[in-house]
């Protein structure tokens, strides 16, 4: 059975190194995945492999909702239906907030600015942050941004949504506002696929936990599973380390 | 023999007045028109230097360090003298703006590919994620940050070309410099010669003090936003 995101040998190297040495993994529709693991296994560069900001090793395939995630028009498509969510918010700075999250309605779809304007209140009011609409990014605690940039990845409506430590950034305090943003999104149907530290969030929205190691998925199951009782040494290890923190 | 009847005589600076101020309006189309396209050429140079095929890169930046390293002077009479020898001919208008355009193409290509690459990674990704085409990201995302980095470094740009307009009077150029100089012939006084360096000054001064205060707001640590 092929998923809703197809993931087949997937290799990534760069010069002589492999970052991503022979990937198979299925997401299904609606589904949630968490992907934790060390630092350099190999979770961004997979994930950004997925909607291609990374292009990846010839022999390998990703397909999303059946289309080949190859250069070219299909492309366009598969971004327009995979929305992004940075470590580091990658807001657009000379834009408010408003207009961040209506720019690729307005361009990608040619929805009319009402249209998009309303489409934006919407998602502002959804992650909370309707009252700062007509603020500039830099104006804004970290929180609130990487709130707004879930609301502009939701604006194109995707079918599917890729988060590359969303948290990582913030100061502490700021975490649990936009944890629970993606616990509202998770419950909503939209497919997910999480690279986190935060084990508490994977325990509890998870479908399924993948951990990676050296570019491989060394080990992956049901949150209680691989949280709970990992079988594999390194995965052990790596949760021991992390939670000893 | 008085050093005002000489340099600044009033009488042979009031008939020359009309002259210098047609000249100005020369210099001032001439440095307008070379400005506009020359920064259309040095966006255009840029983007075919940054992100076109190899051949278009390599050709761009064979462009650019040519007409970086070319004296302008030499560029213009080129233009002017030796290009008729192949059968075309401008007129002094058309070779100066020629060569003001396309040196200034190559100085201003550098500007914005540097402006360009100022730019975080992070914003490329992020439009590319949302789906924008490349032309959308620089029109939309890229280029409106670039250009506020690239504002002072344009301005001191035209700067020059407005200067460098002056070598057109050796092509016959009637711009101000070629006014001035008739001027002073005809009243064999300098005075006009006095009035046109002025008249340069008095134009230049301000965008000079302006690309200062921008230069100086900008080291002010602006670097983040
Ligand atoms: N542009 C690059 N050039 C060379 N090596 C890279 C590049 N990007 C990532 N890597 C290497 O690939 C490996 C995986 O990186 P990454 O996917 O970012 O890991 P993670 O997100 O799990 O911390 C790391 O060893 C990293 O050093
Ligand atoms: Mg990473």
């Amino acid at each position: 059975m092929s998923g809703f995101v197809s993931i087949r040998a997937l290799r990534k190297s760069y010069g002589a190194f492999e970052a991503l040495r022979g990937i198979d993994l299925d997401v299904a529709k609606g589904e949630v995945v968490c992907v934790i693991g060390p630092s350099g296994s190999g979770k961004s560069t997979l994930i950004r492999c997925i909607n291609r900001l990374e292009p990846f090793d010839a022999g390998g395939e990703i397909r999303v909702d059946g289309t080949p995630v190859v250069p070219g028009r299909a492309l366009a498509k598969v971004r327009a239906e995979v929305g992004m969510v940075f470590q580091s918010f990658n807001l657009f700075p000379h834009l408010t907030v408003r207009r961040n999250v209506m720019l690729a309605p307005r361009r990608v779809r040619g929805a009319s600015a009402a249209e998009a304007g309303a489409l934006a209140d919407r998602l502002l009011a959804r992650v909370g942050i309707a009252e700062q609409a007509a603020k500039y990014p830099g104006q804004l605690s970290g929180g609130q941004q990487q709130r707004v940039a879930i609301a502009r990845a939701l604006a194109m409506e995707p079918q599917v949504m890729l988060f590359d430590e969303p948290t990582s950034a913030l100061d502490p305090e700021m975490v649990g506002e936009v944890l629970d943003v993606m616990r509202d999104l998770a419950r909503t149907g939209v497919t997910m696929i999480v690279v986190t530290h935060e084990m508490g969030f994977a325990r509890q929205v998870a479908d399924r936990v993948i951990f990676m190691d050296g570019g491989r998925v060394v080990e992956q199951g049901p949150p209680e599973a691989v949280l709970g009782a990992p079988e594999h040494p390194r995965t052990r290890d790596f949760l021991g380390a992390v939670l000893n923190h | 023999m008085d050093v005002f009847d000489t340099f600044l005589n009033l009488d042979v600076m009031a008939r020359a007045w009309p002259l210098l101020l047609q000249g100005l309006w020369v210099t001032l189309q001439l440095g307008a028109a070379s400005i506009v396209a020359g920064l259309v050429l040095g966006l255009a140079l840029a983007m075919g230097r940054l992100y076109g095929p190899a051949p278009v890169r390599a050709l761009a930046r064979v462009y650019i360090d040519v007409f970086r390293s070319i004296p302008l002077l030499v560029l213009l009479i080129v233009i002017y003298y030796a290009l008729p020898f192949v059968g075309l001919s401008l007129s002094p208008f058309a070779s100066a703006m020629s060569a003001l355009t396309m040196v200034s193409g190559a100085y201003s290509a550098e500007i914005f590919r540097a402006g360009i690459e100022a730019i975080p990674k992070g914003q490329f990704e992020a439009s590319a994620a949302l789906g924008l085409t490349h032309r959308q990201t620089m029109s939309d995302v890229i280029l409106p940050q670039a250009i506020k980095i690239v504002i002072p470094p344009l301005t001191n740009n035209s700067i020059n070309v407005v200067k460098d307009t002056a070598l057109a009077s050796v092509v016959a150029m009637p711009d101000l410099l070629k006014q001035a100089t008739q001027a002073q012939a005809l009243a064999a006084n300098p005075t006009p010669l006095i009035g046109a360096a002025l008249i340069y000054v008095a134009v230049l001064w301000p965008l000079v003090a302006l690309v200062s205060r921008m230069e100086r707001r900008m080291g002010g640590g602006a670097g983040a936003r």
